[in-house]
């Protein structure tokens, strides 16, 4: 196991030599001057110009530049944000876990629903019940979610008046954060109805966010199973006289979510995609936003950091989803 | 009174090119320790007879028959629950892939377990001494250490000792072997054969060995049963079947059994393969490919009696001679042994 | 001995194999390739729905300077957030009302098909002639010229494909054109993907060595005997990447990074309206609409093909 996690460790490494040089190259090719893009400075004289290139090291060779980019990596050094002055590390670790808390939710929310209705659709295949579950997946694959977002807010929002239209919490509750968790620190503050206000928060932003996620995982969980019920070993337990439940869930879904483990994994990079523009709608205060903000304040430092960081969170999602393919799928582990 | 009595079963599938009877009126019965032999080609639904028989054949499947007793039960009439209680019970059944017959992602220990507790309740320890037990009485060496092997570590002769273990578990009244060696090498398939004829005998269960190959069945059967196109051809003790076959059809099979070839001549063989849906004879459905065929053959064809197997045929065969057949009054003996 | 698929009829039943066993009964009479995919697509109704709403919008786009009751872009100050024709207040001019400068939204969404079908040629056409060639290059080539191609797919792959497209806009300056490029740079790996894999197994069956022994040039090689025998795949991939490009460039238009207005982009359009969405409903409602129901035709005609192409389908 161990050395299986390190070969799959080693194949990492010039996919992140690669992502580094494209976060390092972003900056070379943006039109324009990169000291001015980074300093963001109005009006410099040019010994203040001089005096920044020599500390950025401009005035390097290119590969040397390279070499000092990935050594300040290394050194947890992204660069610094022109617009709050603050170290682009610190700032996606305070705001990454608004994006974490609402993609584990996203992400277990398409699961929960999504894996049933795959199994329910291939059991009953052909029936009603499957059309209407894979034609209902269809179009949630096709939805446009910045779109079906606002509808929700629509509906939930402005006609039912159910949900908050964005934000994390409702400005009447106010705490330190503790772990950067809303639904957590709502909890641990004891304030009254925080954690309901959080999680009202919470609701639309998810659905939205696990709607192509579900559609896809229902529609994978489906074919694995039609394939796997299929199988002789389903005949077998069939013959054992264990119950359609046991049969279903336990010897037909154990090996149907081999493929379907692969196909959570890649859920993570549609979800840091989609939070973008779900953070975007719901004003949620996340690394999607963050970014999309970044871009638009030409806050170019955050916007090379972000890029590096969050193809840095995919790269080790993948690896723990061949680790846990390995787990679960005994062929792998011997 | 025989373990298990079935009359007159009818399987029907549910097609898109229209129904298809994949078994045809069949009626076997097995007693108590005894070895009935069930041959045929492939598609002559031996096996289909007897998965619905288990209840486990798809819902495109419309299963009738006048009986299904087991043991004084009616399985024809008995909810899926209570069948659920009968099978991998008192009934259990081995297939022709051992390989994949095992689900890969569960050890072999967990899956002859799962029989144990689902059918018998015991304990985990109780569960664990059974299985080691069972896995020594199917000739499995260090069964232990095999407990937490997974199915893909396993060679096919040994998944099928393990299938065979996970099917004697609970102590089968009877044992459905659905062409237990074929997929195997030659050399593991006579030792399976050999366990299998141990083990039936050390129990008294009653087993049902499903098979095309006619020197398994001369091997082990008892009693044997010839089905062609999901009817039931023929039916006699193994040795009256050997000496003197009574369908054209069995006649046939034995005919290409390489054992029996006399001379250098070329190996007999059946012209054509069995009926389809869409080409399925009037009357016999052995007619278009029986030497012995007449016009009578595509209106109707009898059943005769026991004396003579019960063979489906309007002239069986005796002594390879077809009786009352109307080439036999001027036919001369040159001409019958070219049939034959 | 194939025992198991002759002994146990419907012990694998599925729908499908029972059609295509019935098919392969009548094999003589074999149909022609294009029949014959034909057959395969409309036995798949909702593919055949698909692709008459399609056909529908391609028609709409076609015709909307004629179809369009008003222009795009003039603005009507006597005629601000009309709701649509059927509501209180609505104008049988104004169908599907009209948005905050007075605009037909029924018209914008008319000549905004033109835009969305555009992109989605456009990307495709790019990223596959790119992925294809790179592919092939790198399936032929192997060595270190296939290694480095595709480690460059895997960083590509490596980024969110909104996110990258994002920052490529963001390099190169907002706008439809742009955000083309950078769809279409952003969808090329998985046509790499699939190109250099039909590569490498087409390479090993006997009619590429036999043409190779007869002594063709590796251009002709790749192109004339290997590509038209990947197709298959790559037309399933394309169809995707069509609703996928749609999809993302109306995202860019909707983060303002698209097309810019006042372009009638369905995206674009969906993010003029964002401020009105608790007043508007329509302004919001229709051109998301407009943008699902292309994309759920093009999905919808992307199963259909993958059934009737996939030959593994076929066989089983």
């Amino acid at each position: 196991m161990f050395r299986f996690a390190l070969s799959r460790l080693a194949l990492i490494v010039p996919t992140f030599i690669g992502v580094s040089i494209v976060a390092f190259a972003f900056i070379r090719l943006l039109p324009g001057d990169p000291i001015m893009l980074l300093a963001g400075e109005r009006g410099m004289s040019a010994e203040r110009y001089a005096e920044l290139q020599a500390e950025m090291g401009f005035d390097r060779p290119i590969v040397a530049q390279y070499f000092d980019y990935l050594l300040g990596l290394f050194q947890g050094d992204l660069g610094t944000s022109i617009v709050t002055k603050r170290p682009v590390l610190e700032e996606f670790f305070t705001l990454f876990p608004a994006t974490i808390e609402l993609a584990f939710c996203a992400i277990v929310l398409a699961t929960t629903i999504g894996i049933p209705l795959g199994v329910l659709a291939a059991v009953k295949r052909g029936s009603w019940i499957d059309q209407t579950v894979m034609g209902t997946a269809l179009v949630g694959y096709s939805m446009p979610i910045f779109w079906w977002g606002l509808l929700l807010i629509i509906l939930f929002s402005g006609t039912l008046g159910w949900t908050p239209v964005s934000g994390r919490i409702s400005l009447m509750y106010f705490f330190p954060p503790v772990t950067g968790f809303m639904l957590i620190d709502s909890l641990l503050s004891g304030q009254e109805g925080a954690f309901t206000s959080a999680l009202s928060h919470l609701i639309l932003p998810t659905v939205v966010l696990a709607t192509i996620p579900l559609a896809v995982i229902a529609r994978q969980t489906r074919s694995a199973m039609l394939e796997v019920l299929g199988e002789d070993y389903v005949r077998t337990a069939r013959s054992k006289g264990l119950s359609p439940r046991r049969v279903i869930g336990l010897h037909a879904l154990r090996n149907a979510m081999i493929p379907v483990i692969t196909t959570v994994g890649l859920q993570v990079g549609v979800l840091l995609a989609g939070a973008i523009l779900t953070e975007t709608i719901f004003s949620w205060p996340g690394i999607g936003k963050w970014m999309v903000d970044s871009v638009f304040r030409r806050d170019y430092a955050v916007v090379q950091g972000g890029l590096l960081l969050i193809a840095i969170i995919i790269m080790f999602v993948n690896l723990i989803v061949d680790m846990l393919y390995g787990l679960i799928n005994p062929r792998i582990r011997h | 009174m025989p373990i298990l009595d079935i009359q007159n079963l009818s399987v029907t599938f549910e097609t898109s090119s229209g129904p298809f009877k994949a078994v045809d009126g069949i009626t076997l019965s097995v007693d108590s320790g005894e070895i009935l032999s069930i041959v045929g080609e492939s598609g002559s639904g031996k096996s289909v007879s007897m998965l619905a028989l288990m209840g486990l054949l798809p819902w495109t499947a419309t299963i009738t028959a006048d009986r299904m007793q087991f043991a004084g039960q009616n399985l024809a009439t008995m909810s899926a629950r209570q069948r659920r209680k009968i099978i991998g019970k008192d009934i259990s059944m081995i297939f022709q892939e051992p390989m994949s017959s095992l689900n890969p992602c569960f050890t072999v220990g967990f899956q002859i377990g799962e029989t144990l507790r689902q059918h018998l309740g015991m304990d985990r320890k109780a569960r664990r001494a059974r299985t080691i037990e069972l896995l020594d009485l199917v000739g499995i060496p260090a069964p232990e250490d095999r407990l937490s092997t997974f199915p893909h570590q396993l060679s096919g002769g040994m998944s099928q000792r393990v299938m065979i273990a996970m099917a004697l578990a609970c102590k089968p009244k009877l044992l459905i072997a659905d062409e237990p060696t074929t997929a195997l090498d030659v050399t593991i398939q006579a030792q399976i054969l050999d366990l299998l004829v141990r083990l039936q005998k050390e129990t008294d269960m009653g087993l049902i060995l499903i098979t095309h190959d006619m020197g398994v069945v001369a091997e082990t059967a008892e009693r044997v049963q010839v089905q062609y196109a999901g009817q039931k051809v023929e039916e006699q003790h193994v040795k009256a079947l050997f000496r003197d076959p009574h369908h054209p059809y069995t006649a046939a099979l034995l005919a290409a059994l390489p054992e029996r070839a006399r001379g250098r001549d070329r190996l007999p063989s059946i012209p054509g393969v069995v009926p389809g849906p869409s080409d399925r004879p009037p009357a016999c459905l052995f007619e278009p490919r029986c030497t012995f065929a007449t016009d009578l053959c595509r209106q109707t064809v009898k059943r005769q009696d026991e004396a003579l197997g019960q063979a489906l045929c309007n002239y069986p065969l005796v002594a390879g001679r077809p009786q009352n057949h109307p080439s036999q009054s001027h036919a001369t003996d040159e001409t019958r042994k070219e049939l034959t | 001995m194939t025992h198991v698929e002759a002994d146990k009829p419907g012990m694998h039943q599925e729908p499908d194999a029972a059609e295509a066993s019935q098919t392969t009964a009548s094999a003589p009479k074999r149909r022609s390739g294009l029949a014959e995919f034909w057959y395969y697509f409309s036995q798949n109704k909702g593919a055949v729905i698909g692709l008459c709403v399609f056909l529908a919008i391609i028609a709409i786009a076609l015709l909307a300077p004629v179809l369009a009751p008003h222009s795009p872009t003039v603005q009507n100050r006597d005629a601000l957030l009309l709701p649509p024709a059927w509501q209180d207040g609505g104008k049988a001019a104004y169908l599907l009302g009209t948005d905050p400068v007075g605009r037909d939204v029924l018209s914008r969404l008319m000549f905004g098909a033109q835009f969305s079908l555009f992109i989605g040629v456009a990307v495709v056409v790019l990223s596959v002639s790119s992925g294809v060639i790179l592919g092939l290059i790198a399936g032929f080539f192997r060595g270190w010229i296939d290694t480095t191609i595709m480690r460059v797919m895997d960083v590509i792959l490596a980024f969110p494909s909104l996110l990258l497209a994002l920052v490529l806009v963001a390099i190169l300056g907002p706008g439809l054109v742009n955000a083309m490029i950078a769809i279409a740079l952003v969808l090329q790996p998985h046509f790499v993907r699939l190109t250099r894999a039909s590569v490498l197994a087409e390479s090993e069956r006997e009619y590429v060595t036999s043409a190779r022994v007869a002594g063709a040039s590796r251009f002709r090689l790749m192109f004339v005997t290997i590509l038209p025998n990947c197709l298959a795949p790559l037309i399933v991939q394309a169809t995707l990447s069509f609703s996928n490009a749609i999809l993302d460039a109306a995202a860019l238009g909707f983060l303002g990074m698209g097309a810019q207005p006042p372009t009638p982009e369905w995206g674009t359009m969906l993010a003029e309206a964002r401020e009105f969405i608790l007043r508007a409903w329509w302004v919001v409602t229709f051109p998301g609409l407009a943008i699902l129901i292309t994309v759920l035709a093009i999905n919808l005609m992307g199963d259909g093909l993958r059934d009737a192409l996939d030959p593994k389908l076929k066989r089983s």
